[in-house]
């Protein structure tokens, strides 16, 4: 994502939570977004198959 | 300083009379109000409660009564733990506003049954969202080994705290590292239980899907001795289990020569300082092992610990930051609005993974018993240091102290942190055995210490 398109989506998913980010915050955020979403890549980049379960636990 | 009591040696003491439980605890108050100024690892003294509760245990002695195998020992907790009659702050502004806390947390409630006495509750980052020990609203605590250095985190006062021999067990909690990085930068021992072991009951939240809570001591006996008090089922936390109690204390002594001990190899083996590979080798001789063992999708494991970490933080705290932003340590904030916009399917992937690499490293376990590794990469950086230099590489330092502990939290696998007494400072290595094995990582974590390899040093800077 580029810088202009992660700072829109920022922008749309704050404004979704009802969540404020001030502009002094913002780049701090964006740092910290991009590297969730590049942790997040690197399990998304991993086949699993359609059955796997999450290892969240209920028991009813 | 001379050299403080173990919990052992205080109870002992205690129950055959040669030192009343008052005199324990007032030994501890002391060292607080001698050192906590320069270490600032307790937030809150609960001095006339300690008092109150040794005279009982006190008079319960002289009455001939059975009294625990913790009678008269002083300990204290992380400040998420809920003690009767404070507000919970769990490192934080915010929760200052709370009300008091009408009842302790189970664990608290555990260990004075067995006769301990609860000094005070202890520094910690901000929501445990942290590994450094530093907090913007109460300080850093400090290492008492060198107090220009971070004490770890988050569990930074438990570590200083028994580290610098002020009391000789606390409480902490552990989502990612936040026992085991303070143990090793404090040169303590910590235990990070199987998942779900300990209850977490009346403690303040991180993230529900990988907080552990569990003890850090000066040597292993104690620390299984706090374990044992604190073991069993707990109707109000969903994930403790239902197994019955299965006390380690009896096992320490067992003979360990029958175990399978490896090294962790590949990803635990790169990103770190000549300190934690001779920490290692160390301790990987002392048990003669000498095979390595590849486990797999590390990397993975910890990016998806991230992940899930960030994202049930931000959940948590979804309110507190559209409330009140501006009372959150900016850094913790901004980690945590960000969690909060990490797509939801990203997460469920997160959660999947989780499952997969569960399978895989049980797997492993069908061939050892145990696996070694690092428990930091570094020994304890200065405090408000933000970046180190390895291989030629500048690393930021809050992101990379974890690293080796995250994919062992990530699947809930209990671990003893030993301390390797390196000079100046001490080191910490992971002692990882499979789940509900904690009588094995106890086991060789005593045969290290009697071994000589393993033991907390001395506070060395105060």
């Amino acid at each position: 994502m580029s810088t202009g398109s992660i700072d829109d989506y920022i922008t749309a998913v704050a404004k979704a939570l009802n969540l404020t980010i001030e502009d002094a915050w913002r780049p701090a955020v964006r740092s910290n977004l991009e590297v969730s979403l590049r942790m997040a890549r690197l399990v998304d980049e991993f086949k699993l198959p359609d059955e796997s379960e999450p290892a969240s636990v209920f028991s009813a | 300083m001379t050299t403080p009591l173990s919990a052992a040696e205080i109870a002992k003491a205690v129950a055959s009379r040669k030192l009343s439980a008052l005199e324990a605890t007032e030994t501890a108050l002391a060292r607080i109000a001698q050192h906590n100024g320069l270490l600032n690892c307790f937030t809150d003294v609960t001095a006339d409660r300690a008092r109150a509760k040794a005279g009982a245990v006190d008079a319960a002695v002289a009455a001939g009564q059975k009294v625990g195998p913790l009678a008269g020992v002083p300990f204290a907790v992380k400040n998420l733990f809920d003690v009767k009659g404070l507000s919970t702050r769990a490192g934080s502004r915010i929760n200052r506003d709370l009300a008091p806390s009408l009842r302790d947390a189970t664990l608290i409630e555990r260990l004075e049954a067995q006769g301990a006495v609860l000094v005070g509750a202890l520094n910690m980052g901000e929501y445990a969202y942290d590994f450094t020990g530093e907090n913007i609203h109460d300080g850093p605590s400090r290492n008492p080994h060198d107090p220009t250095r971070m004490s770890g985190g988050s569990s930074g006062g438990s570590g200083s705290s028994v580290g610098g021999g002020l009391v000789p067990i606390a409480l902490g909690s552990d989502t990612n590292g936040s026992i085991r990085v303070p143990s090793s930068f404090c040169g303590i021992f910590g235990l990070k239980p199987t998942y779900g072991r300990l209850s977490r009951a009346r403690s303040f939240p991180f993230v529900a899907s990988l907080d552990h809570l569990g003890p850090f001591a000066r040597s292993t006996g104690d620390l299984a001795l706090a374990y044992d008090a604190m073991q069993g089922p707990d109707a109000d936390d969903a994930a403790c289990t239902m197994r019955p109690v299965e006390p380690v204390t009896p096992l320490l002594a067992q003979d360990i020569s029958g175990l399978r001990v490896a090294i962790a190899g590949g990803y635990f083996q790169n990103n770190v300082f000549p300190e934690a590979v001779e920490a290692v080798a160390r301790v990987a001789k002392a048990l003669n092992a000498t095979r390595t063992v590849e486990i797999p999708e590390a990397a993975r494991a910890r990016a998806a610990a991230y992940v899930i970490s960030t994202t049930e933080g931000a959940s948590l705290h979804l309110d507190r930051l559209r409330k009140r932003p501006n009372d959150f340590d900016p850094a913790v904030r901004d980690r945590l609005i960000a969690g909060a916009m990490v797509p939801a399917p990203l997460v469920d992937r997160a959660q999947k993974f989780r499952r997969w690499y569960r399978a895989r490293v049980l797997e492993l376990f069908k061939t050892v018993d145990v696996i070694l590794a690092p428990a930091t990469p570094c020994v304890a950086p200065k405090l408000g240091q933000v970046t180190f230099t390895l291989d030629g590489v500048e690393l930021p330092v809050r992101a990379n102290i974890g690293i080796h502990t995250q994919p062992i939290s990530f699947i809930g696998l209990p671990v003893v942190a030993v301390p390797v007494p390196l000079e100046p400072m001490p080191i910490g290595v992971q002692v990882i055995a499979a789940p509900w094995r904690e009588d094995i990582a106890l086991r060789v974590a005593y045969a290290l210490e009697k071994m000589g390899v393993a033991a907390a040093p001395g506070p060395r800077g105060i």
